[in-house]
């Protein structure tokens, strides 16, 4: 039975991502209890998915070192992975929250020597890498994982598999008899760091990111991109693994449109910007990046990586909102179709690669959960007083940058501060 | 208690460590040579067996000073974390078996690999003295806010919602700043349709019913000095000196002055305004039809100019983008509209800017409301006669167009209220006394109308003002971490760190007053604020051996210490983030850190069992930066990536605490070669502590003239920068070195 101590003082932090181990962390390091619970087996959330960050080019996975060597060091945080609430009652500096524990199989005895992993032949689709590849059944999520600690695919359960990596643990770190638990916290305020999600490129049928396969997402370039990544750090066309040298961008795939997602997701701009150095990096002036854009919001400082980006010959802008996309039957290329709205004149332009700057959307649907939140027409969490004790963090409550995230991760650790002290004031 | 050490050591014999080294004889070497009084083995270390070991034999004061042999020391950290003993953490998994081929042929110096990894721990540890904190400041729960604007207030008024106390230093007579003289604020909650009520009535009247609150109008800060926990903050005139537990500067933004704009004709016709002078205009109206400066008229048709000034590379412009000036004409251009909907407004602009879901739906809410937009350059404002028209480029119809208008506005960007760059002051000092010259060449942009007052006038060696980042913002440089301050316990907020609007400014301010509680509790239990959250060690410093030398005072990256008349260096705790960047830069090497010391790593370095040259074994020494490089050998460990076994590495918490020392100890003990990892350096540095990569870099463009004095080849000694995600390249390093001293042979000073 997981153990764990809440009162009416401790702060729940829902999302293991970079908001939450923000919000957590800022809680903790002002003396507060905190609990962190995230759905995954690992914390890191979307962060630990990324190559690099605009507009520094630094690696997400550098920071993640630094708050991860933070929780190691602090004990006012006990962290719950594959943990998902299911129902919240009570008020702010009273809240009963109820969650569900999925079995882990895999103990805390597990010392991540790699053993099951070896053992275990059984593969699936790789989460972290958006099934791009394939990992074992028996894993580590990716190699900064934390807890650092191996999981067992629930898939693999009943199967001989299981057995094997069971029976070559020499730590007594497997129990395949592991059940779902059920635990409820008395906690005094809640910050939802929940995050998003990619839109899914697939509702996007002009853009044929089902049935082109030289049609993929920013998210899975990022994951191109890392050297252990699926593709070993090239830009592969998935149809035929030759490397892409001519990539065309598309800006706003499924944000600022009616028929997906009414928002603007802030990132992508700079984002595609970013990736025209990933483009620049592999090929040097070999390879060309084509734009594809509305408006290029690269707003405050970011405007200093356009400028450069601007100045680079390998990459060109084009002002207009990509009507369709097909395929060219014999190279494989997509072939991108619309006008140039400056200027007014149609195109046909075929490139190696397509990447769809890919919206983000709220990962949870609050409604749904049954949670007491003011969420907007776009699924974001308003901060409003009619949530009590709850607070919105990071992306969960607009389409924000890992900074502007960990700004309002740092801000909602304050409000969740401000009602835990209320309790402790009024007990005395 | 304790006065004595008592060392013990604990060596795991799990995930094939015992399968591929002989525990044994690693045992008997703790005891040989790491002299510990117990060396112990088991089969699982880190399992609750294992750990009650440990704990068993620390309860019966049988070890004061502990070295745990088994996995890397970022591995299993809640397993190992013992109270009140000093522990040394020796990586025999990522560090050796991980990274060495399983054969008969690799076996020998694999084992020695861990046998000087067991000394090394043992030397270190020895070294060790458990840190407390020193209790230098005590507990001061009042925050000082300077700046009575948005900011400021909302700022304020968090950290009494907190529980704790704020004083506001406001310089003009009243409170509200730039906001209070919007005639409105654009949205904050959906559907963001249209343009509310700014909101700084309601919250001056809430920052004066605030008993935990206090406002000086009229009135700045003369002098700052002291710490987090005992900031002495003169307020003048006549407020005295108050004691601060922290500080939050929302000094705000002084809008571009737009007579610097002569194209655009601002300053010679009323009817050309920038957007706070169409604010003034709006309250003028307020709601009523917007009149024309010049004449009185109803504004029939208007027209904003997005990006006046900014976003340009001309002499004299903003090179940035203010962030908010697209919102803003958006919603003055409803101030029109909604006043008379037959009012032409258009916004002519090269990028709308309105991200998030706030921004578009504002945006959609603006074309609903008939407000046009229209990419395009424009290149004049001519004003002519009593009229205005707007000469521009359509990119769209790409086309010159002369469009009459009754009323411009000019959307000019923010510049910060900073200050004084310190960063400039200290590269003049430099230069005049020829100290150091050289990496400071990067050319400063120099912002026009900065106002050269400081802020908080800070007693400081290092400036009177926070560092500025780029284009004088005061901003952070680490995308992860926006609030981290090169100046503890101060911390901006607001625009004076990033062009920003108010809803990011109400976030930020929150944020800040997080930061400016949490500096003031740290400071109260003389715990480090991030990166080393927590951390108790602190500088001592041997003022005997000192000899005035000031690189420490100039080169501490936080600005944490002074200096006295003498010159001497004057530490302060609660300002210092435990880098050790003056420990690397002190020649007499007189500062140290309880846990982390020139001796700590000097004899560790010097532990290893040196084999002779005609071994055949060269030794070669990687100091690595905790944060980034040690993380990318573990990894390379954990996907099997092997490297020399001739290799020893010692983590540093940051390279710019490397002292010289250390390599010349090095290859006076016989070290064939040296490697430096550490972070990136420049412009867009990595390193978590501002400067430390880049100061090692410098001291060790130095060294090469000492190994040429001794004869040393400069190959010898190599620094490099390393990111996290190097587990490829760190290996290769290592092995390049390992093949370059075979190359150049063995370093001639063993002995």
């Amino acid at each position: 039975m997981t153990d764990v101590v809440a009162t009416n003082q401790t702060i729940l932090v829902v999302g293991g991502g970079i908001s939450g181990m923000t919000a957590a962390l800022e809680a903790a390091e002002c003396g507060k209890d905190v609990i962190l619970i995230e759905k995954k087996p690992s914390l890191g959330g979307r962060v630990a998915q990324l190559y690099k960050y605009f507009p520094k080019m630094c690696h997400p996975t550098c920071g993640m070192e630094i708050n991860l060597r933070r929780i190691k060091a602090n004990q006012k945080i006990r962290i719950l992975t594959m943990a998902e609430v299911t129902e919240i009652t009570g008020d702010s500096g009273n809240y009963s929250v109820n969650l569900t524990i999925s079995p882990r199989y895999v103990t805390e005895n597990c010392t991540s020597c790699a053993a099951c992993g070896d053992a275990v032949e059984t593969e699936f689709d790789d989460e972290h890498n958006y099934g791009l590849k394939k990992r074992k059944g028996a894993y580590l999520p990716f190699l900064m994982a934390y807890p650092q600690q191996y999981v067992i695919d629930p898939r693999l359960i009943g199967t001989a598999d299981a057995d094997k990596a069971k029976s070559v643990c020499k730590y007594d770190a497997i129990n395949l008899e592991m059940q779902e638990e059920t635990l409820t916290l008395n906690v005094g305020a809640i910050i939802w760091a929940t995050g998003w999600k990619p839109f899914d490129a697939n509702k996007i049928q002009a853009y044929g990111y089902d049935r082109i396969p030289n049609v993929i997402t920013s998210v899975e370039l990022e994951r191109m991109m890392d050297p252990t990544g699926p593709t070993g750090g090239k830009i592969l066309r998935p149809s035929d693994g030759k490397e892409a040298k001519d990539i065309a961008f598309i800006q706003c795939a499924g944000s600022r449109d009616r028929n997906y997602l009414k928002h603007c997701s802030r990132i992508c701009c700079t984002a595609t910007l970013k990736h025209t150095t990933y483009v620049r990096e592999q090929y040097g002036d070999e390879g060309k990046s084509t734009i594809y854009y509305i408006d290029i919001r690269a707003i405050d400082r970011f405007e200093d990586l356009y400028h450069k980006t601007k100045a680079d010959k390998t990459v060109s802008f084009l002002k207009s909102k990509v009507a369709n996309i097909t395929q060219d039957k014999t190279t494989a290329n997509p072939i991108l179709h619309g006008v140039n709205t400056e200027g007014y004149q149609r195109y046909t332009n075929a490139h190696e690669l397509v990447v769809l700057a890919i919206g983000m959307e709220p990962s949870v649907d609050f409604k749904q959960l049954g949670v007491n939140l003011s969420i907007n027409e776009h699924g974001f969490i308003e901060n409003d007083p009619s949530n009590g004790g709850m607070f919105g963090a990071g992306v969960a409550t607009d389409a924000l940058d890992v900074n502007r995230a960990v700004q309002s991760a740092t801000a909602s650790a304050l409000r969740a501060i401000q009602v835990v002290n209320q309790v402790a004031t009024a007990e005395g | 208690m304790a006065d004595k050490k008592k060392l013990g050591a604990y060596i795991c014999k799990g995930c094939g460590i015992s399968e591929r080294l002989d525990i044994d004889e690693l045992a008997k070497i703790a005891k040989s040579d790491g002299k510990v009084a117990i060396a112990k083995q088991h089969d699982f270390l880190c399992n609750s067996d294992g750990v009650k070991m440990i704990q068993a034999d620390i309860d019966a004061g049988e070890v004061s000073h502990i070295v745990i042999a088994a996995c890397s020391r970022r591995a299993k950290t809640d397993a190992f974390r013992f109270d009140n003993v000093a522990i040394a953490r020796t990586n025999l998994r990522e560090g050796v078996i991980w990274v060495r081929p399983d054969t008969e042929d690799a076996k020998e110096t694999t084992q020695e690999m861990a046998e000087d990894y067991i000394r090394m721990g043992c030397a270190e540890v020895k070294f060790m003295t458990l840190p407390s904190a020193s209790g230098e400041q005590g507990r001061v729960d009042h925050v000082l806010v300077v700046g009575g604007g948005f900011t400021g207030l909302t700022a304020a008024l968090e950290i009494a919602k907190a529980g704790y106390l704020a004083t506001i230093v406001e310089k003009t007579g009243a409170l509200g700043g730039t906001a209070a003289q919007l005639y409105k604020r654009t949205p904050v909650r959906s559907p963001f349709a249209d343009p509310q009520d700014n909101g700084i009535a309601d919250l001056i009247q809430q920052i004066e019913s605030n008993d935990k609150i206090t406002v000086h109008l009229n009135a700045t800060v003369s002098k700052t000095e002291g710490a987090p926990g005992r900031f002495n903050a003169d307020i003048s005139p006549d407020i005295g000196t108050k004691t601060f537990g922290s500080i939050i500067q929302a000094s705000g933004f002084t809008p571009y002055d737009a007579t610097q704009l002569p194209e655009f004709s601002y300053g010679k016709t009323p009817d050309v305004v920038d957007q706070l002078g169409l604010e003034a205009l709006a309250k003028e109206a307020n709601g009523g039809a917007i009149k024309r400066p010049s004449d009185g008229k109803e504004v029939k048709n208007v027209v904003f100019v997005q990006c006046a000034g900014q976003r340009s590379e001309k002499e004299g412009h903003l090179s940035y983008c203010s962030g908010h000036c697209c919102m803003t004409s958006v919603k003055q251009a409803m101030y029109f509209k909604d006043a008379n909907p037959t009012v032409d407004a258009m916004v002519i602009y090269t990028e709308l800017r309105m991200p998030g879901a706030a921004g578009e739906d504002f945006y959609r809410n603006g074309q609903d409301k008939g407000v046009t937009f229209t990419k395009g350059i424009v290149s004049e404002v001519v004003s002519e006669a009593g009229k205005v028209s707007v000469k521009f480029k359509d990119l769209i119809l790409n086309e010159e167009v002369d469009l009459e208008s009754d009323l411009v506005v000019l959307a000019t960007g923010m510049v910060a209220n900073s200050g004084i760059d310190s960063e400039i002051l200290l590269t003049e000092e430099d230069e005049k006394t020829e100290e150091k010259a050289e990496e400071k060449t990067e050319e400063k942009t120099i912002i026009p109308i900065v106002p050269a007052e400081s802020i908080l006038n800070l007693e400081y060696r290092q400036g009177p003002d926070l560092p500025q980042l780029v284009n004088g913002f005061t901003d952070s440089h680490f995308i992860c971490f926006p609030y981290e301050t090169r100046r503890t316990g101060i911390y901006a907020a607001g625009p004076v760190r990033r062009p920003m609007d108010m809803a990011q400014a109400t976030e930020d301010a929150t944020g800040a007053a997080l930061k400016a509680i949490q500096a003031l509790e740290n400071a109260g239990i003389g715990r480090a604020a991030h990166p080393r959250s927590g951390d108790l060690s602190f500088p001592i410093f041997r003022k005997e051996g000192c000899t005035q030398c000031k690189r420490c005072t100039v080169e501490c990256p936080f600005g944490a210490i002074n200096e006295d008349e003498k010159g001497y260096p004057q530490f302060n705790e609660a300002r210092c983030r435990r880098c050790g960047t003056c420990m690397g830069a002190c020649p007499v090497r007189v500062i140290s850190f309880e846990n982390y010391s020139v001796e700590t790593v000097g004899q560790a370095i010097k532990s290893v069992d040196m084999p002779d040259e005609f071994d055949e074994k060269p030794r070669l020494l990687v100091l690595a930066c905790e944060n980034d490089a040690y993380p990318a050998l573990d990894m390379a460990g954990m996907t099997r990536r092997e490297y020399s076994a001739f290799v020893r590495i010692i983590p540093v918490r940051c390279l710019g605490s490397v002292n010289t020392i250390w390599i010349s100890d090095a290859l006076n003990s016989g070290y064939d070669g040296i490697i430096l990892m550490g972070c990136q350096k420049g412009d867009d540095y990595q390193c978590h502590f501002v400067k430390g990569s880049e100061m090692a870099h410098y001291r060790m463009s130095k060294i090469g003239d000492t190994l040429q004095q001794l004869q040393l080849e400069t190959e010898r000694v190599q620094t490099y920068e390393i990111a996290i995600t190097d587990m490829e390249r760190v290996p290769k390093i290592i092995n390049d070195m390992a093949a370059t001293i075979e190359k150049i042979g063995m370093n001639p000073f063993k002995f």
